[in-house]
């Protein structure tokens, strides 16, 4: 394998940790109470405002950016469950879909109105510059996102499966009736969740602006990246979405280095299709 | 009560006097209004152009409607009170948000004609949303004048509504090969030419045309990678680039993806000795301010200069500094204001918002260098619509602004290669 290959494949790799890291949240919140949150994209974007706030504002980098808007987005994801979910969860489907999606669109155009329409870049040497490694070239900023993707993505996994408090919330996705008369109080399960789902892509809005552009509309581009992970994970799987991302990463690298980058997205697809053939819950969602 | 219904009366009488008054003012002034429709990405990824593009229309109708006395020296329109063809009509803009979609671009282009009645359409930045919008306006037979999408078929459709003020990607090849020819001749290596495009109309048209001129030209294109603008990463890309390694590479890209392709290639180190970013994203001020500094020597195109103090160029600039905070008129801008004032000299020329006297007049517009924001040789249409003397600068990224280096009459700088980067 040449060097170049390599190279493809650990940026492909580290990407995928980003993929997984931003899914993450969009996942434990259709595992927990069955909504798909179209807003998920525009949560991330609010992660990468306050990134870029922090550091234009006060100077800060990761180390202060990644703390404050874990916070801001969690508190925001908390406020949409009280203020939206909650009651749109009383009706069909099809009011969640289009309230969280009207959620999108007004996060979309406030950010739009607010910090205006431009590109915002954080500077390159804020996490620290690239280093050489066994032939294959780091870059500083992605190997912080990667890394802090895959140890987020497997904190939360744990807490699901290996706490009381994950107990509990998975208790309130399976049966919230059965959980309430076990003595636990479902809404605050879901607010938790939402709130824990907010922390890790406001975590992961933080950490990509380090290494992307930032705009009112970044949130759709990757969006539809969250999407494809989580169903190819299985809805509602942490875990499946931290293999789904790093098979989409390494998988969207290699097509498009091997044979072309406008095919990529056909491979990623057809291997998305193929997973849903077989196993229509997805990799390691539950059937 | 009598003294009470007197008064009365009297208030009731003023009250009438006072409404009369009001309506006579107004119909004294009797002044029609303009509209004319604009039809730019105000969200979508290249928003941050598309807003630019709307305060180059704002500033032109306030400098219409209200005057500018040092411009009204070179420009006749620019003395205020309106359009002087038709008694004084201040114009309205009406602009729209085509989100970067060509069905977006369509709908609003089809609103602005049946709804908000405009005279004319002026649009839409992105070839692809030009290529559909225009044939809305076609049908509806309202004058569709383009500022600044390049792609060559937009004008080979024999439309009869269809205008375009800029430079064409056939332009800008020929400058590229001269000025490549140029560089192999005083001793650089230009073996192998990478063209990197994004892959919608802009991109693939500009760059097949590209190759063509360059095959005629004896320049070799050894590697042509088509991506989507909306990518994620682009580091594979780059990684294909770095291992071929060739003499030159060629960009063809909107904002986004510029962005990115800058902090990738920074990010893996690797840079060609001769870098060419056609325009597009690449002249956005938005990655000017954000990637100028890591993009040292990076080589456009632009058909702006600021020019001599006292020049159209140079006096138009400083408004559009002041307008808006900062950020000088750039290709995409100058362009678009260009475009502006030509329909607003057709419009007054035509003396009507009758469609089909505005399109006579577009085609029997003829204006002169010195009375253009943009560095054409001038504006003047041929049958199908194109303006035959447009024509483009070379520029180079230096200390963070453009600046012209080539043709060498109209340089401001000496060109320096090779490309330095961060």
């Amino acid at each position: 394998m040449s060097m170049t290959l390599v190279q493809v494949v650990v940026s492909g790799l580290l990407l995928g940790a980003v993929y997984a890291l931003f899914s993450s949240g969009l996942t434990l919140i259709w595992g927990m109470m069955n909504v798909v949150n179209f807003a998920h994209g525009d949560f991330v974007m609010l992660g990468m405002y306050t990134a870029v706030m922090i550091w234009t504002a006060l100077g800060g980098g990761p180390w202060a950016s990644v703390p404050a808007a874990a916070m801001v987005i969690a508190t925001l994801g908390i406020a949409s469950y009280f203020l939206l979910v909650r009651h749109i969860m009383r009706g069909p489907m099809l009011a969640q879909i289009l309230g969280t999606f009207g959620l999108a669109l007004f996060l979309r155009y406030g950010a739009l109105w607010t910090f205006g329409a431009n590109f915002k870049t954080l500077p390159d040497d804020l996490v620290g510059h690239s280093f050489i490694l066994a032939g294959i070239r780091f870059e500083g900023a992605r190997v912080l996102a990667g890394v802090v993707g895959l140890l987020v993505t497997l904190l939360l996994h744990l807490l699901l499966t290996r706490t009381a408090l994950g107990s509990r919330m998975l208790a309130v996705s399976e049966d919230a009736t059965a959980a309430q008369l076990m003595g636990i109080r479902p809404q605050r399960m879901q607010a938790l969740a939402w709130g824990m789902a907010g922390a890790a892509t406001g975590i992961a809005g933080a950490l990509i602006a380090t290494f992307f552009y930032t705009s009112p509309t970044v949130g759709e581009t990757l969006a539809i990246v969250a999407f494809v992970t989580v169903s190819f994970g299985g809805f509602g799987s942490v875990l499946g979405a931290l293999v789904a991302g790093l098979v989409i990463g390494v998988v969207e690298s290699l097509s498009a280095y091997l044979i072309g980058p406008v095919y990529k997205d056909v491979i990623v697809y057809i291997l998305f299709v193929a997973v849903l053939w077989f196993r229509p819950q997805g990799l390691m969602g539950k059937a | 009560m009598v003294d009470g219904m007197v008064g009365a009366t009297r208030r009731a009488l003023a009250a009438v006097a006072a409404l009369a008054a009001f309506g006579l003012g107004v119909s004294a002034q009797a002044q029609q209004v303009v509209k004319i429709g604009a039809v730019y990405p105000l969200s979508g990824n290249s928003a941050s152009t598309g807003n630019y593009a709307k305060m180059a229309f704002e500033m032109g109708a306030d400098i219409i409607n209200n005057g500018n006395p040092e411009l009204a020296k070179v420009m006749p329109l620019a003395k205020g009170g309106g359009l002087p063809g038709l008694k004084g009509a201040k114009i309205q803009m009406v602009i729209a948000d085509n989100q970067g979609t060509p069905a977006a671009g369509q709908n609003q282009t089809l609103r602005l004609i049946t709804e908000e009645k405009v005279a004319a359409v002026i649009c839409c930045y992105q070839s692809g949303i030009t290529l559909t919008a225009s044939a809305v306006a076609e049908r509806y037979g309202i004058p569709f004048l383009n500022a600044e999408s390049v792609a060559a078929n937009l004008t080979e459709r024999g439309f009869k509504w269809f205008f375009r003020t800029t430079p064409v990607a056939a332009d800008f090849a020929k400058a590229y090969s001269t000025f490549l020819n140029e560089q192999k001749a005083a001793g650089r290596k230009v073996d192998s030419i990478a063209i990197v495009h994004e892959n919608t109309e802009y991109g693939n048209s500009v760059s097949s045309v590209l190759a063509d001129a360059f095959a005629k030209a004896n320049l070799p294109v050894t590697q042509k990678i088509a991506y989507s603008a909306n990518s994620t990463d682009v580091q594979p890309q780059v990684l294909q680039l770095k291992e071929k390694n060739p003499d030159v590479v060629i960009f063809i890209s909107y904002t986004s993806d510029a962005i990115l392709y800058a902090k990738t290639m920074k990010e893996l180190n690797w840079k060609p000795a001769i870098l060419i970013a056609d325009d597009g994203g690449f002249n956005d001020p938005a990655f000017v301010k954000a990637m100028g500094s890591v993009t040292e020597g990076l080589i456009s195109r632009s058909v702006f200069a600021s020019g001599k103090p006292g020049s159209v160029a140079a006096i138009l600039d400083d408004l559009y500094k002041k307008k808006t905070g900062g950020d000088g008129l750039d290709d995409v801008s100058a362009r678009v204001l260009q475009a502006f004032f030509v329909m607003a000299e057709a419009i007054n020329n035509a003396g009507s918002t009758d469609p089909a006297k505005i399109r006579d007049a577009l085609r029997a517009v003829e204006l002169k260098p010195e009375q253009l924001v943009a560095g054409y040789d001038g504006v003047k249409f041929d049958d199908k619509g194109q303006n035959v003397q447009a024509s483009t600068l070379i520029t180079q990224m230096r200390n963070g602004n453009y600046v012209s280096v080539w043709p060498k009459a109209r340089a401001t700088h000496e060109l320096v290669l090779p490309y330095k980067g961060w």
